[in-house]
């Protein structure tokens, strides 16, 4: 599995200044200052975001302009040594991590990407003539335009995706009221006031579809594997807010890994749909009481809250049948914390304040809304929303608030500052990883399932392949690349020629 | 000095602080926290923009995925 963030992009000093400008600004800082020799540049082979997982390929030319994310526009895209992906997309950086196996390493290297994009802004300031450029770890300006924080996961072809769509789309509905960033403002807009639990319910316009960037659906059906398509499928999650409380983003990925195990074991057998899923959805965002019931397909009335808990309770089960007391720690750990932050936010949501990001934000607000008597349409509180998301240590909220020891942590900064450069061992992140930083010279292009080498003495580019999500780890060739001094012995290596 | 420091004695089965605590624990727990607003906010005070209204005017972003 694996993430990738869009982040909010200013200008200091100019509102109106080009994004696209300044997102490939930061990104060719970040490569310019880390690349030792050549660049290597993103292969788009293998690229296909108009394939439909429902089984049809929309044409190019109905096509929004916005959804062709194949096409090479000259844009910043570079790969860095630990596997991930920093690039421009639609007018703003992104970082996508490089592929993982555990909800914690989705936490590590997702963390490592708010690093790689300070570092980034701070050298893209350096540049002589240009101005400082701030980025957020958001989801919306609050006037009517939202990016994305998506979650991929890698599925058995095999499962039928109609099961996909019965059973994750009341999770989707419900699970905001753990993984929610939170937002100042109502509506796509911002123009109603209050508070509401995420920064993107209100952009969902649909329950299934192919677009991310308009009429946005609950569940997504871009089928771009990244990987042998006859075996896998990449679940395309395009409803997550952009989390920084490290807890809500492990919860987020971990809960959701959960239960598409459950979807793909044909485990769940209740029926847990819920009425208009797209309205529902809304209405749970703006309730940060968390007492609105949605209406289910079989006529009870829960809350979120209430909905979330029969998915905990059916994973309880799953676990326990599948594994007993041989499940990892981690699954016992995600199931642990689950539990417990469900059972708080029923008696207290605020007993969440350290741990959970839409907590953590509307409980600031609320005592700054006691202190000064602010009412939502004050500016003060909107500025807060979004300086919450501002991924400088010095400046941004959420940074400030886990330097008071508000917010609890996962992670040690300097595992993080590893992961800025190192590759996740089990993964083909770690092949690409090491290539990028021990050929650099000789790496022309890479993707996610493809390493290009230019070869001194040979005509044409050399690729290899990488299409299976789990080959290519530490295990694997992590003794080769030791070996190997040069890109063309380790060619030769792999090919026996 | 040595006393402030002093901790409650912990029995080896005692589980670490966390919510199974009962709800006086709560209670209290809100109280001190309510007692070190005035810190915490006096702390963002220092950082938050100082134009709130041009900030938030000026933040404006193109739509995306």
């Amino acid at each position: 599995m694996g993430t990738e963030v869009e982040y909010g992009v200013t200008v200091q000093g100019q509102p109106m200044a080009n994004h696209m400008v300044a997102s490939s600004q930061v990104v060719n800082a970040y490569a310019s200052a880390t690349a030792r020799a050549r660049r290597a540049r993103w292969d788009f082979e293998e690229e296909s975001p108009l394939r439909d997982a429902r089984g049809f390929d929309m044409s190019r030319q109905v096509a929004d302009p916005t959804q062709l994310t194949d096409e090479d526009m000259g844009l910043a895209n570079v790969i860095l040594t630990n596997g991930a992906r920093l690039y421009v997309d639609h007018a703003h950086p992104e970082y996508s991590t490089p592929e993982v196996t555990s909800p914690r390493d989705i936490v590590l290297w997702d963390k490592a990407g708010e690093q790689v994009m300070l570092d980034a802004s701070r050298m893209a300031a350096l540049v002589p003539g240009s101005q400082p450029i701030h980025l957020y770890k958001n989801n919306t300006d609050n006037k009517g335009a939202s990016y994305g924080a998506h979650e991929n996961y890698l599925m058995r072809r095999s499962t039928p995706f109609g099961d996909i769509v019965r059973h994750l789309t009341p999770f989707f509905v419900s699970r905001q009221v753990v993984c929610g960033a939170g937002r100042v403002g109502i509506g796509q807009d911002g123009r109603e006031q209050g508070y509401q639990i995420t920064q993107r319910a209100d952009f969902f316009e649909v329950e299934v579809g192919l677009e991310t960037t308009l009429k946005r659906p609950i569940i997504n059906t871009r089928d771009e594997p990244h990987a042998d398509p006859e075996k896998y499928r990449r679940l395309h999650v395009i409803i997550g807010d952009a989390n920084l409380a490290e807890v809500s983003t492990y919860l987020k990925v971990g809960t959701t890994a959960l239960v598409l195990a459950m979807i793909e074991d044909r485990f769940i057998t209740r029926d847990l749909g819920v009425d208009s899923p797209v309205a529902s959805l809304r209405a749970v965002s703006h309730d940060p009481t968390l007492r609105h019931q949605v209406t289910m397909d079989d006529g009870r009335r829960l809350t979120a809250v209430q909905l979330q808990l029969e998915f905990l309770d059916l994973a309880r089960k799953y676990v326990e049948d599948r594994y007993g007391d041989d499940a990892d720690p981690q699954t016992k750990d995600v199931l642990a914390r689950w539990e417990s932050v469900l059972g708080r936010l029923e008696r207290d949501p605020m007993l969440c304040a350290r741990e959970l990001d839409w907590v953590a934000k509307l409980s600031l607000l609320e005592q700054y809304r006691q202190r000064d008597g602010l009412d939502w349409t004050n500016a003060k509180l909107q500025l807060i929303d979004y300086q919450y998301s501002d991924i400088r240590p010095e400046k941004g909220l959420y940074h400030r608030l886990v330097g008071m020891g508000r917010i609890e942590r996962l992670l040690d900064d300097a595992e993080v500052e590893r992961a800025m450069h190192e590759p996740p061992h089990d993964t083909r992140a770690y092949f690409r990883g090491r290539c990028l930083e021990k050929y650099a010279d000789a790496v022309a292009a890479a993707s996610w399932d493809s390493v290009i080498f230019d070869l001194p003495g040979r005509e044409s580019l050399q690729r290899v392949p990488t299409i299976d999500p789990l080959r290519g780890s530490k295990a694997h060739v992590g003794e080769l690349i030791d070996r190997c001094e040069t890109a063309a012995e380790l060619f030769a290596e792999l090919t026996h020629s | 000095m040595a006393q402030e420091q002093k901790q409650p004695k912990k029995s080896s089965e005692e589980v670490t602080q966390d919510e199974v605590a009962p709800e006086t624990d709560v209670a209290e727990r809100k109280e001190a926290l309510d007692d070190d607003v005035d810190a915490i906010l006096d702390e963002i005070d220092e950082v938050l923009e100082s134009n709130a209204e041009d900030f938030v005017k000026s933040f404006i972003q193109k739509g995306g995925q």
